[in-house]
């Protein structure tokens, strides 16, 4: 299994720019929620956001369809964003390995707080990449500037003149 | 207690892929070159607003769904170069910076209190801490409970249930104290509650509390790191350690805000959540933002830390060495001298020596004290510690005067007591002066 307690700024900026396409599994409709935050702000950054969500499937979530589950959206999809526990995440993962050459998957992330080794090792077996325990939210405004205009340490040294943002 | 139990802690900053040395992150860490200009120093972003891509994107920022400025109260490019470079420097997550040390301290309490809450601070404080800790804070219904906190059973004893966090110096301000910050920090996380260190004197090029265990950081920025006596500052550094849901203690930041429409700022920014507060809640409600150029002016003295620091360090090992033996000194309160009981603990915790201010007490007490901080040429008389130039001061003439006597000898600044910062000055001429400076009120004591 990779490493999986630190990434490299390299493999996720690698992740970040490959994929165009996510699915995102636990998104809500209310906007104070976490993943409607990260929804809307990858939106802004130019991926394109699925939602999965049982109980909101058929509504629309900032202009999306929501789906029940990974198998009922049309069409292809690079990364599955899970914003379920660790333990309902080894389901999530399962179905993605099912429905990756179907779907053309090629990542799966687990956001903050949520890692399964187990389902981990099985996602890479079926020649997936695995994140876990990061919000690409954060790495994606860590890796270009705009996470330290809040004051946070981006842990990132450089004399290389950054593109902001987009 | 071994440092490598907790370095884990510290987040590091890296340089394609290696980690960074510190005066590496001194003059690099927050200030990666502008990208529309290139300027290699970093701008001064002297404004008040930004403009709006539209008003979609307005209410993204409002509802601090993405980074992004709306106003300098809360946030400013400038400041936030500051704060992630005072962040990297103490291996935290974030940092909020603020109108001076004072705000800072109110940052750290606002989240984890509230009315008749307490919290545990050691009694040997700076003494504008102790007033507001004792005096002010009481006016929002927050008690603080003063111990020694050498002595962890009176520190332990002294937590309640309503006890919301434990407050030191890592080296204390005047009186030379070095506090024991990993004990102290396994007997905050065992209540459930985050340790706060004040690490104002020491600096990070001394000590990052948060590799010991500290979970906050503050600092008067006043002092060594802007440096240069130019701009009163203060900074609240979060470790990202501390785990705000486990203890149920501190709804501000696992619970709903009713500001933000029940917005969970633990569940919404994980680690980042503190800093986020800090500045969403902390500035927008106290209104204690600092100035886009105090920001600057503190940029530009952190480059130069680690070399003044070294040279402080130095000059002020020989100015404890040379009143240690003189005539009119009863005493010198130095960490760097062998028989200071606090040798040892600055050893452990103090990397590179035990920094450049301490105290002294002089032979006759409270009115020789102050003829002697009147007699200085060259020292400067006045209330600032870690300026490049060296200072005097009575503490208890100054900074302790709002105290009574107890509280003051408690706090190490008895009538007797002088306090010194070490500046940069050419060391011959610091040790003259104070030598001419002791013995004309010796002599002027005589003749009366």
């Amino acid at each position: 299994m990779a490493n999986h307690d630190s990434y490299t700024n390299d493999e996720l900026r690698d992740i970040l720019s490959m994929v165009k396409t996510i699915a995102m599994v636990g998104a809500s409709a209310n906007w104070n929620r976490p993943s409607y935050f990260v929804m809307k702000y990858l939106q802004a950054k130019g991926y394109r956001v699925i939602p999965v969500n049982p109980s909101a499937a058929g509504q629309d979530i900032l202009g999306e369809t929501c789906y029940a589950n990974l198998a009922d959206i049309p069409g292809q999809f690079d990364m599955v964003d899970i914003f379920r526990n660790s333990e309902a995440a080894a389901g999530i993962v399962d179905e993605a390995i099912q429905l990756k050459s179907q779907k053309e998957i090629k990542v799966i992330w687990m956001q903050l707080t949520v890692r399964n080794d187990a389902a981990a090792r099985r996602a890479e077996a079926a020649g997936m990449r695995v994140v876990m325990d990061r919000c690409p939210k954060i790495e994606y405004s860590r890796l270009y500037g705009e996470l330290s205009w809040g004051g946070i340490n981006s842990g990132i040294i450089t004399s290389q003149r950054r593109k902001r943002g987009s | 207690m071994s440092k490598d139990k907790f370095s884990d802690r510290l987040h590091l900053a890296k340089i394609d892929g290696k980690s960074a040395g510190f005066e590496t992150l001194l003059l690099h860490a927050g200030t990666a070159p502008d990208p529309m200009t290139g300027a290699r120093q970093f701008p001064i972003y002297q404004t008040t607003s930004y403009v709006f891509e539209s008003a979609e994107h307005a209410a993204t920022l409002f509802n601090l769904q993405a980074p992004g400025f709306i106003y300098s109260r809360l946030t400013n490019p400038t400041v936030a170069a500051l704060e992630e470079r005072l962040a990297t420097l103490e291996g935290g997550r974030g940092s909020t910076f603020c109108a001076s040390g004072h705000a800072a301290q109110m940052l750290a309490f606002l989240p984890l209190m509230k009315p008749g809450d307490n919290f545990i601070a050691s009694r040997c404080l700076y003494g504008g801490s102790i007033t507001q800790f004792g005096v002010t804070f009481k006016k929002f219904g927050w008690e603080c409970t003063f111990v020694d906190i050498s002595d962890h059973d009176a520190v332990s004893k002294a937590i309640t249930p309503s006890t919301k966090a434990i407050f030191c110096e890592s080296l204390s301000n005047p009186s030379g104290i070095v506090a024991d910050i990993a004990p102290l920090a396994e007997i905050a996380h065992k209540a459930g509650i985050p340790l706060i260190v004040d690490n104002t004197i020491a600096t990070p090029y001394l000590c990052r509390p948060i590799e010991y265990g500290a979970d906050i950081v503050v600092h008067s920025t006043t002092k060594f790191l802007s440096g240069h006596g130019q701009a009163v500052g203060g900074v609240m550094v979060d470790s990202g350690r501390f785990d705000w849901t486990i203890s149920g203690k501190f709804p501000g930041l696992a619970g709903p805000d009713p500001a933000y429409h029940g917005l969970n700022f633990h569940e919404t920014f994980g680690d980042l959540a503190l800093t986020v507060h800090g500045h969403a809640v902390g500035l927008r409600d106290l209104g204690a933002a600092a100035s886009p150029m105090n920001a600057w002016l503190t940029l530009l003295g952190t480059e130069t830390l680690a070399v003044r620091m070294e040279r402080h360090i130095a000059n002020a090992q020989k100015v404890a060495e040379f009143l240690s033996t003189h005539p009119q000194v009863s005493w010198v309160s130095y960490a760097g001298l062998p028989d200071s009981p606090y040798h040892n603990l600055a050893k452990q915790y103090l990397r590179k020596g035990a920094g450049s201010i301490f105290t002294f007490g002089v032979k006759g007490g409270y009115h020789v004290g102050v003829r002697l901080v009147e007699s200085c040429e060259l020292i400067s008389h006045l209330a600032n510690v870690g300026d490049t130039r060296s200072l005097i001061l009575h503490p208890a003439s100054t900074t302790h005067r709002q105290l009574t006597a107890e509280e003051r000898t408690a706090a190490g600044a008895g009538d007797d007591v002088i306090r010194l910062s070490i500046g940069l000055e050419t060391l011959e001429d610091i040790l003259t002066d104070l030598d001419r400076a002791l013995t004309r009120t010796a002599t002027k004591k005589a003749a009366e």
